[in-house]
């Protein structure tokens, strides 16, 4: 049974209240039989450095990707990842993590490409949680026993390839990294070289919306009102559009498919995963460079 | 620091892979734990330092060449722990050691870990740019 939501005037806002907790919330729902906290960050090593306490660690790298193939765990593995962390089908997980939930944000999309019901997202993540001076540990959490059916990742709601971002174009398409890439000046995203790729520009008539523009200084998410004022005012995209989102390699582009989808409300937005890494250096597809989005190609039929 | 750099070197990649993943990332974790702080002079005068722009968390780096003893100086994050193990690894490893050694000590050195698996190939590079810079400062400055 799902854990009451949170009642927060500011969440009441947004299209799915239910997706958030504060850490005031948390704090109070802690050891809550059915609840399990995640934290997912960037550096592999920052949950041992010291978690909410009971958190277990979910990492991009060593969990949800396959080591082999560049894809998500299949419905077995999947299964496995949940049931050492102590989740089954009907736990309440709350993910949090550094860089203002990136992280976070790709480990709930990677929960959804797998139709787990209820996953949240701690407001403000890591930062909020320990600015907030609440209580952090090294202690190794004890994982409750837990039973996961094997279930098939569905890849065709919120995630698209390639082939689709062919298919996609005349609808928007959203470029949520840094502005210098976007326009084609670097190939990687600033201090992240190692991430590069052979053209540099953006899909073309992709519309830019810089990821960190739907955070406060505090990480914490912006008002409803300050998101639709970037999204649906300045950018001109409605809660009916059909909408690809994409970075480098779809994690921040997740965070922008979750601020898309849950806060606003709009309910046909794909996460780009291949995203920069994969379109940069794919052969013969069109690429734009400049501040402008640039013309809209030709649909692949 | 008795034996050779190449003979400490080995060791210390036999004692992480003799070890479990889990164990390999809590070695790594007590390496970023006990990284020393940079010396006043260094945190007086970080443009001094050199940044490895190559690892996603600011990371920076300094040596010093005296009487052909290379002296090693690392600075990264508290949030950026993989990092600051990597940091840690090298300083055991290069500080204190002689010219001559550090520039062969080998660049596939960090392979040799068994952190691929662990903590990803991706993150991994992060500290054989560390290294590569590192070989390079003493590169130039033991020409001066």
């Amino acid at each position: 049974m799902p854990i009451d939501f949170e009642q927060n005037p500011k969440f009441a806002e947004y299209a799915h209240p239910e997706v958030l907790v504060s850490v005031q919330w948390l704090k109070a729902h802690l050891g809550t039989p059915g609840l399990v906290v995640v934290e997912s960050d960037e550096d592999v090593l920052l949950y041992d450095v010291g978690h909410i306490p009971g958190a277990v660690k979910i990492d991009w790298h060593t969990d949800l990707n396959d080591p082999v193939t560049r894809d998500y765990v299949d419905g077995t593995g999947f299964a496995a990842l949940m049931e050492r962390s102590g989740i089954s089908r009907d736990t309440t997980v709350v993910i949090y993590g550094d860089k203002s939930n990136w992280w976070a944000a790709y480990a709930l999309w990677v929960f959804k490409l797998f139709g787990h019901q209820d996953v949240r997202l701690l407001d403000g993540g890591r930062q909020a949680w320990i600015e907030s001076g609440s209580e952090v540990t090294r202690e190794v959490s004890s994982v409750a026993a837990a039973s996961y059916p094997v279930v098939t990742r569905d890849d065709s709601s919120i995630r698209a390839f390639r082939d689709d971002v062919l298919a996609h174009f005349g609808n928007p398409i959203v470029d949520i990294r840094s502005p210098q890439e976007y326009s084609g000046e670097r190939t990687h995203m600033p201090d992240y070289p190692q991430e590069g790729a052979l053209r540099a520009g953006h899909i073309p008539s992709a519309v830019s919306v810089p990821w960190a523009r739907a955070v406060k200084e505090d990480q914490t998410f912006k008002s409803r009102e300050a998101l639709e004022a970037i999204y649906q005012g300045e950018k001109g995209l409605k809660p009916g559009d059909s909408v690809i989102a994409y970075c480098r390699i779809g994690e921040r582009s997740s965070h922008s498919w979750f601020v898309l989808t849950y806060l606003l409300g709009f309910d046909n937005v794909r996460n780009y995963d291949g995203s920069w890494t994969e379109w940069g250096n794919l052969v013969g597809v069109p690429i734009h460079k400049g501040e402008d989005a640039g013309p809209v190609p030709a649909k692949a039929s | 620091m008795s034996e050779p750099l190449a003979v400490a070197a080995k060791n210390l990649a036999e004692e992480f892979t003799a070890a479990g993943v889990r164990d390999r990332l809590d070695f790594l974790l007590e390496f970023s734990d006990n990284l020393a702080p940079l010396p006043q002079r260094y945190l007086d005068h970080p443009d001094l330092l050199e940044r490895v722009e190559e690892c996603q968390a600011p990371v920076f780096l300094f040596t010093e060449v005296e009487d052909g003893l290379v002296s090693t100086f690392f600075s990264a994050p508290e949030e950026a722990p993989t990092t600051r193990g990597f940091a840690g690894i090298l300083h055991e490893l290069l500080n204190l050691r002689s010219v001559a050694e550090v520039l062969a000590f080998s660049d596939e050195f960090p392979d040799t870990l068994g952190l691929a698996e662990a903590v990803s190939p991706l993150r991994l590079r992060g500290m054989r740019a560390m290294l590569y810079r590192l070989k390079r400062q003493v590169r130039e400055k033991n020409a001066v």
